[in-house]
């Protein structure tokens, strides 16, 4: 008798007890991690120091750090905010890519007289249009023909992928390049530096821009609440008004041009071109990290610069201590399996107490 | 030998205090019912015995032993099973699937031959009948009810708590019921039995616990007591129960539903007009369209073949949202699909419906002020248990839960309100309350569809009944000329008188 088909994990909770759970997996996983390494014969006080100074040790690691984390706040709040909606979206990947190529092709396209206060935004936006049609036909076949949106979004995956592979190989690929990539974007279409001789640039403000409009979202308009409304009981907003169909295609919509925005920026940003298969699957860590940011746009935020922390100072611990740099896509793994499981225990006793 | 001992039971939840130093005794072999207002504390008391919360203080003994009931597991092994109002069946698995979920019989492949007898044995000892290889979603609520029971008894289960069993059945499926713990009385089990219904607590029950406002009031026997007497313990003064139901004086129609096919396969279609300033109310047995014609008029399904107009226009065409929009309100039959959002506070509950009309929103945003204003004064005026607006609508109790969607839905004066089932739930003094409010919502011109299994609410509320038989509507005359047993016979599908 209970309503099918909603995925939410982290609906129901009490805002200490979700914060608690994700503190815990995080200071299981780097316990574990430590275990592991001096198994292996590492000092994991030394690794972890390392580990730290490479991430935080220094203005340059420090930018690092948000360097890498800048997509993955924005992957982050993109699943959140589908999963606000009881919708899982797995598709980051796809939406990314789309969105990175369209807005590198528009820009490069664009006639270069023209003022780049238009031409940037135009890119720009022609990216995100491009992750909201990725996206919102995710929700479109998920509302209309009933197929699970995960399938959906997998396919539509690979498609992105190769699709931005054909492109670039065969049409847009840099003259000279061995790499598969376009051309460089002209200077004025790439954005500024916040640190100088970095990679971070003031891409992050807009991921922090884009934070602040999700929690004013959920917060203060009828869209939010429908959205959430959905998420929490289909069946329910239904009877109460809510255009089902039609806001599960604008979540996915709008999931999709969150997700699309963190290949916008690394195109603008951090690599000034769009090249192929740039992405190490940062459409996937969007799923760990909206689970363990509770959906929540600070706690998004936060897991996100932990993730990209990690990724930073990785290569610093390989370096100093000999731990594989890939020790951080261990304490990713840990952190979600850690998160998952008590999130899934709790949701199972929840439907039972209900 | 007292099956269940429960002494000084307490039990908090952040201020709220649900239970203050209850003790609860239950012989072996009897049929024990838990009677107390909305909020009293029975689901509580019940969901500690069973596991599902810990008591901060008090002690249980199980058979005279002492026992710490710390999961639903752990009652299982202790022979105590619980029916909860909702159930906690997998529809998408059979019945055979669901009864033995989580005691399969075999090593390492489930022997369902094995399980199918054992079954069988059972099912005749206690007189069930079911299609073990239906499908869970395909069977009706009572049948799921049994299957759940059935469940309890599969397990081993030698006292069955039952909350609120009957809230959900029709009359016909609740006789059943009775049947059914009447048998399991007779051969030895424990029942427990919560119930809003005081008729049922005498016709069943051989002792009677009231609780009120978390605190236990007495234990007595049955047979000492009338109706009056519960009543009177339950909310602790003499209540006098009275409608007042001035005659009707019906305006312009406001709902008309014009060659309404229920079921593509029915014979009969619908067409009725429901009055500004009247009760219309549709009498059936559960199954005979009643969710259909509520769906058609919400707008959640759209008919294909005729039409609902409301107040002169043809709306069958219209959204959800729309009608709502024209001054439609609900109340649906099964709250807790249709009306509740489990997961979001008391206030985001309120807003439910209400989120697009220019009181609660404008340009696109919420008003926070006019809404939590609102849900305060809905709260107040119809005496919803909560402990603050902040709470999770799923810490209220069952009735607090209708009675908040049922303020919800008329508190901004709809022009057609569609109630069915209202007071499913609710405590006597409640379901008064509530039944005086529609009659005040009457009396103040709004048009009420009153669709209920309950034939006595049928009479006592509505101006003009209907009677719902496999999709069709086959008779229509003014309450006072019917009666009770010709409105029976109508409901069964026979006499052409
Ligand atoms: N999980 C919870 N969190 C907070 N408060 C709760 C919780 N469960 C119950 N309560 C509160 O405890 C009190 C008793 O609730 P309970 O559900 O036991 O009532 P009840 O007697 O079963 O009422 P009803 O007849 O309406 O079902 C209520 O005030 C309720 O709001
Ligand atoms: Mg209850």
């Amino acid at each position: 008798m209970k309503p099918k088909g909603t995925f939410n994990l982290f609906a129901r909770r009490k805002d200490w007890e979700s914060l608690w759970y994700s503190l815990l997996a995080i200071v299981f996983s780097f316990l574990l991690v430590a275990l592991i390494m001096l198994a292996m014969g590492y000092n994991p006080i030394n690794a972890y120091a390392a580990l730290f100074r490479g991430s935080f040790g220094s203005v340059y690691a420090i930018s690092l750090t948000l360097c890498r984390s800048v997509p993955l706040i924005f992957v982050g709040l993109a699943v959140g905010f589908a999963l606000k909606g009881g919708m899982f979206n797995i598709g980051g990947e796809g939406q990314l890519y789309m969105g990175g190529f369209t807005s590198a092709v528009t820009a490069l396209i664009l006639p270069q007289g023209m003022p780049v206060f238009i031409s940037l935004p135009l890119a720009i936006l022609a990216g995100m249009v491009a992750g909201m049609v990725w996206g919102g036909a995710i929700g479109l076949i998920k509302a209309k023909l009933q197929i699970n949106e995960v399938i959906v979004a997998i396919m539509l995956n690979y498609i992105a992928q190769l699709l931005t592979s054909f492109f670039v190989n065969k049409y847009f690929m840099a003259k000279g390049s061995m790499t598969p990539q376009t051309e460089i974007l002209p200077a004025g279409m790439q954005l500024p530096n916040i640190v100088a001789n970095s990679q971070l640039t003031t891409s992050l403000y807009i991921a922090l821009f884009m934070g602040v409009v999700y929690w004013f979202v959920f917060r203060h308009t009828v869209f939010g609440y429908e959205v959430n409304a959905l998420g929490n009981n289909p069946s329910a907003a239904g009877t109460g008004g809510v255009h089902t169909v039609r806001t599960t295609v604008l979540v996915m919509a709008f999931s999709g041009a969150l997700a699309s925005m963190a290949g916008i920026f690394e195109v603008f940003g951090t690599y000034g071109r769009f090249i192929d298969g740039f992405s190490p699957g940062i459409g996937f860590t969007g799923i760990a990290i909206a689970f363990i940011g509770q959906g929540k746009p600070l706690g998004i935020i936060l897991a996100a610069i932990l993730f990209g922390s990690l990724q930073a100072g990785a290569m610093q611990m390989s370096l100093m201590e000999g731990v594989s740099a890939h020790i951080d896509k261990v304490i990713q793994g840990l952190v979600i399996v850690f998160i998952a499981t008590p999130n899934f225990i709790r949701y199972l006793l929840n439907r039972k107490t209900r | 030998m007292d099956a269940i001992r429960m002494n000084n039971i307490t039990k908090t939840f952040g201020t709220t205090v649900a239970l203050a130093g209850v003790d609860l005794r239950i012989r072996v072999g009897e049929v024990h019912c838990l009677l107390g207002e909305n909020g009293a504390g029975k689901s509580t008391l019940m969901n500690i015995l069973y596991g599902l919360y810990r008591a901060d203080s008090g002690d249980i003994a199980i058979n005279e032993v002492p026992v710490e009931i710390n999961s639903p597991k752990m009652a299982q092994s202790l022979h105590i099973g619980m029916v909860h109002q909702h159930f906690m069946l997998v529809e998408s698995m059979t019945v055979l699937q669901n009864i033995i979920l989580g005691n399969e019989e075999g090593t390492f492949a489930i022997d369902y031959k094995k399980c199918r007898e054992r079954i069988e044995v059972l099912e005749h000892l206690y007189h069930f009948d079911f299609d073990l290889d239906a499908k869970v979603s395909e069977l009706s609520v009572g049948e799921m009810q049994r299957v759940e029971i059935f469940k309890a008894v599969y397990r081993g289960a030698d006292i069955i708590i039952l909350d609120e069993p009957t809230a959900v059945l029709t009359p016909q499926e609740v006789s059943v019921l009775f049947r059914i713990l009447d048998d399991m009385r007779n051969q030895g089990k424990t029942i427990v039995f919560i119930t809003h219904k005081l008729q049922e607590t005498m016709r069943l029950s051989d002792r009677v616990t009231v609780l009120r406002n978390g605190k236990f009031v007495q234990t007595v026997e049955t047979k000492d007591m009338d109706p009056e007497t519960l009543a009177t313990m339950m909310v602790g003064h003499a209540v006098e129960l009275v409608t007042h139901k001035g005659a009707c004086c019906p305006g312009d129609p406001v709902l008309e539903i014009r060659g309404l096919k229920i079921f593509s396969t029915s014979e009969n279609t619908i067409n009725l007009t429901v009055r500004a300033g009247e009760i219309y109310g549709i009498a059936g047995v559960d199954g005979n369209g009643q969710q259909e014609l509520e769906r058609f008029i919400v707008g959640t399904e759209r008919p294909k073949i005729g039409e609902v107009w409301l107040n002169g226009s043809d709306i069958s065409a219209c959204t959800v949202a729309k009608r709502k929009k024209l001054g439609l309100g609900v109340i649906p039959s099964d709250r807790h699909r249709n009306a509740i959002l489990p997961g979001m506070s008391i206030v985001d509950n309120f807003l439910l419906g209400l989120q697009r009309n220019s009181r609660f929103s404008s340009m696109g945003l919420v008003r926070h002020k006019a809404l939590e204003a609102y849900a305060e004064s809905m709260i107040t005026a119809y005496a919803i248990k909560v402990s603050s607006e902040r709470q999770h609508i799923s810490e209220l109790s069952g009735g607090n839960q209708q009675k908040l969607v049922f303020s919800r839905e008329v508190g901004l004066d709809p022009v057609l309100l569609v109630a069915a089932q209202p007071v499913r739930g609710l405590d006597i003094g409640a379901i008064d309350y509530i039944h005086n409010q529609l009659l005040e919502l009457r009396d103040r011109g709004q048009a009420i569809l009153l669709i209920s299994t309950e034939l006595s609410e049928i009479m006592e509320m509505s101006d003009r009944i209907g009677v719902l038989y496999k999709g069709g509507l086959i008779v229509e005359r003014d309450a006072d000329d019917f009666t009770v047993e010709e409105l029976g016979l109508y409901m069964a599908g026979g006499k052409g008188a």
